[in-house]
């Protein structure tokens, strides 16, 4: 049996009084991209901070690859907070290798590997540039690079893309694509709900503290959708139609129904059919996950 | 381990391959030396200026002329007062000195004169004034008929001796309790300015970490513990090689400037001119002697390890409180400034204990405060010269080194959870609360 790269059981973090883990649990699967969602202070890094071994939770099972987890793992955690920075004295080259052989690399394996990404990013000549001499969008390079060098098997990106130029997104985007082809398992946290449904295969919604929803981000549609459909037409929809149904929203050539109990869509299409309808187009609206998000952390904030 | 030596080399490199750390290792020294250069310059110049000086012996007190000084040259005339001052602008005197007749030989206050541009200036005047005071000495010596040897018989000069009730006590001379206190008060000092130079540093370097977030990167693959220690360490191998390199530059530019200007760069110094030149010269080429051979004899192999013990206990003492104080604060020095105090102001009481220490390095005082940890590691090394008991220096040693680890230990615990706190306004009951954080 394959052990999840990442299972997590009833973990709880207090600070003080605050509690900002309170009981989560869930799994990432080897080899998959996961999006952790939540608004700000939803206990987002202090999960992240937990899983890097940063802090330690107070009560709660963390097994990396069906392990407890122990002092010998961030070395297969790259993790890209996010506030993060570099020394800006340091030059690029001593400063990448220096990240790295914190990670465990050799000198030698450190030099190689950073040498291998600058060629593919082409910033060959910024190895004896200061940080402090690259822009901010330079510098989030230099920082992907540290968060890669050591091969980790769990990758933890926090907001990777903030304060990045569209080229540049895009660029980090297609590297993060090839360690997911590469069997990487990574963590993606961030507020952009357009970049998790693109990227993610698997979410966890936290808010408070505590899993607001999780699973695969089909599921998570499937189960928050309203069913609503819309219907496009031309002339006028009979009233007979109307009045068996709910409507939600009626424009000029279109109109949003929701679907009556019992009832499957292809009845509802019967239906529309059968009283005469003229349509031009059938469609299920499905929740965007940004409507989920606000509307499952209203709900449970009023909760 | 491996992460610790790698932090602590990039903390020391870093910071030694600075041009500003080299410039300023090799700079200080220079400047130091130009000082005393500087200052002996000024205390040489006020005698630069040559003056003639026509006397006047009104009452023959004069039996042999005065002897010429280096600066100084005197010329008996005969001449009336009021002729010479008549011609004075094109005479090649600078000033005339009379002296009156003495009245009556018993006389106890005798005003002598001088006529000059300019009033004489302080050397001038005092070496007129004791000059003559030795003549008119000599003067009445012969005019009241007394032996000379019976009169140098009456001179006895008193030296005083400690001597310690028990055999085996310490026995210390006049000399070595001045050379104590010279070299007491430059370790004192300097361990002074280590704890603040290299603590401030220390702080300034947790707070950059912080305000850049490399923090949180850092600690994704070390514990806080190794960086704050990896941190403290390296800088304190700096301060270690600064003040080596100080240590070393110093004196031996002292010793090239004293062969090429040829000034006592240590007597020049707040000496008015010697009263009685001849005696005093002799004494101070005495006194020199001595103190080589004091400083010669002292245990140079004690007190040095012992300094860098002190130093290392201090410096971890307070270096790990500035790193917790750096931790709790945000990008703003000024708002951290109530979170400094309370670490600056031991260190400031601990110097003026110092320099009540070196008066009576055996006072309650002196040893109380050489066995409380805050002050001892600035104390303690003032007194080292004196030959403190050996208890003492051991009981202060294991005090100091176990409040040093206790320190780092309570630092570690504000600083895993201050480097990672953002935007929040710190005060000491919080510092408190964090100390009591879970890991």
């Amino acid at each position: 049996m394959e052990y999840p790269i990442l299972k997590l059981n009833q973990v709880v973090k207090q600070y003080g009084n605050h509690t900002a883990v309170d009981g989560v649990s869930f799994e990432v699967a080897k080899g998959s991209v996961f999006g952790l969602l939540g608004p700000n202070g939803a206990g987002k890094t202090s999960l992240i901070r937990i899983i890097t071994t940063i802090t330690k939770a107070d009560s709660g099972v963390i097994e990396l690859e069906g392990q407890a987890l122990n002092s010998a793992h961030p070395e297969q955690i790259g993790y890209m907070p996010e506030e993060r920075g570099l020394y800006k004295k340091m030059k690029v080259g001593a400063h990448l290798i220096y990240l790295a052989r914190l990670k465990g690399l050799s000198k030698q394996a450190a030099k190689e590997a950073i040498g291998q990404w600058m060629e593919k990013f082409e910033i060959t000549d910024w190895w004896n540039k200061k940080v402090e001499e690259l822009s901010k969008g330079m510098q989030q390079k230099v920082q992907f690079i540290a968060t890669v060098v050591h091969q980790p098997k769990l990758l933890i990106l926090d907001e990777p893309f903030s304060g990045l130029d569209p080229i540049n997104t895009n660029l980090i985007k297609e590297e993060i694509r090839h360690l997911h082809e590469k069997g990487t398992s990574i963590i993606f946290s961030t507020h952009r709900m357009e970049q998790v449904e693109e990227i993610c295969e698997n979410i966890l919604l936290i808010n408070q503290g505590k899993v607001l929803l999780t699973g695969s981000v089909k599921e998570v549609k499937n189960q928050f959708k309203l069913n609503h459909f819309e219907i496009g037409f031309e002339g006028e929809v009979p009233v007979e139609f109307i009045n068996q149904v709910e409507v939600v929203e009626k424009q000029n050539k279109k109109l949003v129904v929701k679907l009556p109990d019992e009832m499957s869509p292809s009845a509802l299409l019967k239906r529309a059919v059968q009283t005469g309808v003229d349509i031009r187009s059938w469609n299920e609206m499905l929740p965007s996950l940004n409507e989920i998000f606000i509307r499952q952390v209203a709900a449970s904030n009023h909760g | 381990m491996d992460k610790l030596k790698l932090i602590i080399a990039r903390e020391y490199l870093t910071r030694v391959k600075k041009k500003s750390f080299i410039l300023a290792t090799l700079l200080t020294p220079f400047a130091f030396v130009l000082f005393f250069v500087v200052i002996g310059f000024i205390f040489e110049y006020q005698g630069d200026e040559v003056k003639r000086i026509a006397v006047i012996d009104k009452g023959g007190i004069l039996k042999t002329p005065l002897k010429d000084e280096d600066n100084l040259f005197f010329t008996k005339v005969n001449e009336d007062i009021e002729a010479l001052k008549a011609n004075f602008e094109a005479s090649t005197y600078d000033g005339i000195l009379l002296i009156p007749e003495l009245a009556d030989i018993k006389l106890n206050n005798f005003t002598i004169y001088y006529y000059a541009n300019n009033p004489p200036s302080l050397s001038v005047e005092t070496i007129l004034k004791s000059r003559i005071e030795q003549k008119i000495r000599d003067f009445k010596i012969e005019a009241l008929a007394i032996e000379r040897s019976a009169l140098e018989a009456l001179e006895t000069k008193i030296s005083l001796d400690p001597e310690p009730i028990k055999d085996g006590g310490t026995n210390v001379s006049k000399v070595a309790n001045l050379i104590g206190a010279a070299i007491g008060g430059i370790m004192g000092f300097v361990m002074y300015l280590a704890v603040f130079i290299y603590g401030m540093m220390v702080m300034r370097s947790v707070m950059e970490e912080k305000t850049t977030r490399i923090v949180e990167v850092m600690i994704s693959s070390v514990k806080p513990f190794q960086l704050m220690m990896g941190k403290i360490i390296g800088v304190g191998g700096v301060g270690l090689t600064q003040v080596a390199v100080w240590a070393i530059l110093i004196p031996s530019m002292m010793f090239v400037v004293n062969l090429v200007f040829g000034f006592e760069t240590s007597t020049g110094f707040g000496n008015a001119p010697s009263v009685n030149a001849e005696v005093s010269m002799e004494d101070t080429e005495a006194m020199i002697g001595l103190a080589i051979q004091e400083i010669g004899q002292m245990n140079w192999w004690v007190i040095l390890p012992l300094f860098v013990v002190y130093f290392l206990g201090g410096y971890f003492l307070y270096a790990s409180l500035f790193a917790a104080v750096g931790s709790a604060m945000g990008d703003d020095l000024g708002e951290g400034q109530s979170l400094t105090l309370p670490i600056t102001i031991p260190v400031i009481l601990a110097l003026y204990i110092m320099m009540a220490a070196l008066e009576s390095p055996d006072s309650p005082l002196a040893v109380g405060s050489s066995l409380f940890p805050l002050f001892s590691p600035i104390v303690m090394p003032a007194r080292l010269a004196f030959g403190p008991p050996f208890w003492e220096i051991g009981l202060s040693i294991v005090i100091l080194l176990g409040t040093a680890v206790f320190f780092v230990w309570l630092s570690g615990r504000i600083y895993r959870v201050g480097i990672l706190m953002y935007g929040k306004k710190v005060n000491f009951k919080t510092l408190g609360k964090w100390l009591f954080y879970k890991d």
